[in-house]
């Protein structure tokens, strides 16, 4: 059984990372969770950003968060990315699958996937 | 919506957006029923625009006139033959005691009844989107209760935010166990 125990010890374990945390999110992943977004499938393409940013060894760089509609209901889940100093980047109809692909081409390798993006918006 | 969780997590948003300090997600499961409450102490609605949100041209959003959140959380009640209510005191007329309640049953037997679905997915999106809010989630099932705090959980977490990764999965599969031991989620 989980114990609270165990949630110290990740404690322990992350309080140094922590500090380094602090003044980043360089990038900033936002997904659409208002209705339309949930309806199209926006909380398992969220939880798969969360868990493949961890995985990439992200977390420092980049922040996962939610928003409410964007506008674009037709072309929910969308997902924005903010970067500093660059044009933002709005993929539409996302699903978990295009979110994984998307961690290790953009927020990895600093490519935009431009078959998922739609334009001037 | 394809899951009642997915309403869940709607709804409560809602309670985000009403700037709560406190949400609370009680569900009571029996065999044949189903009940949902979400409870928040966030800025409440007024008498006027109360009377009028279970229709779908209400809405607080801004990037269209049509907010489907609740309409689609009371039909999908309604057509389990279940019922729906929503009461509200606003924050100008009541600054002590504000807050909203929205509560829904299911019967689950019913043919339309929607299955819950992943509710713990609910949850962990809830407290990642806005982990300073206190989030209370219990769920009374026939073979036991799955209860999270996350007060308690700021209690032994100190600095490291509610909303950092580790913790999220640790949530999720502290939820996984206390269902596996209450006879899992009913459909």
């Amino acid at each position: 059984m989980k114990s609270l125990a165990e949630l110290a010890a990740i404690r322990e374990k992350m309080q140094n990372k922590v500090v380094l945390r602090e003044g980043s999110g360089d990038v900033r992943v936002v997904v659409g969770m208002a209705t339309c977004g949930i309806a199209a499938g926006a909380r398992p393409v969220l939880n798969a950003f969360v868990e493949e940013v961890n995985n990439a060894g992200l977390s420092d760089k980049v922040t996962v968060t939610q928003t409410g509609c964007i506008g674009i209901c037709q072309f929910e889940p969308v997902v924005e990315v903010f970067e500093a100093g660059k044009d933002k980047v709005t993929y539409v109809k996302m699903t978990p699958e295009k979110a994984k692909e998307v961690v290790e081409k953009h927020l990895k390798g600093g490519k935009v996937i431009t078959d998922y993006v739609v334009k001037d918006i | 919506m394809k899951e009642l969780s997915l309403n869940i997590l709607d709804i409560a948003q809602n309670s985000v957006k009403a700037k709560a300090s406190k949400v609370e997600i009680l569900l009571d499961e029996t065999e044949e029923l189903l009940t949902v409450a979400i409870r928040d102490d966030g800025c409440g609605m007024e008498p006027g625009f109360l009377a009028a949100v279970t229709d779908p041209f209400t809405t607080t959003r801004t990037t269209r006139n049509v907010g489907l959140g609740i309409p689609l959380f009371k039909l999908a009640s309604e057509q389990t033959g279940g019922s729906f209510s929503i009461s509200s005191r606003d924050e100008k007329n009541f600054p002590l005691d504000h807050g909203t309640e929205t509560k829904a049953s299911f019967y689950k037997n019913n043919i339309d009844y929607t299955p819950l679905g992943d509710v713990i997915s609910t949850v962990t999106v809830l407290i990642q989107g806005a982990p300073e809010i206190r989030w209370v989630y219990r769920h009374s099932l026939p073979g036991g209760e799955v209860a999270l705090d996350t007060d308690e959980l700021k209690a032994v977490l100190g600095d490291v935010p509610l909303s950092a990764p580790e913790v999220i999965a640790w949530i999720a599969s502290y939820l996984e166990e206390q269902y596996a031991e209450a006879g899992g989620t009913s459909a």
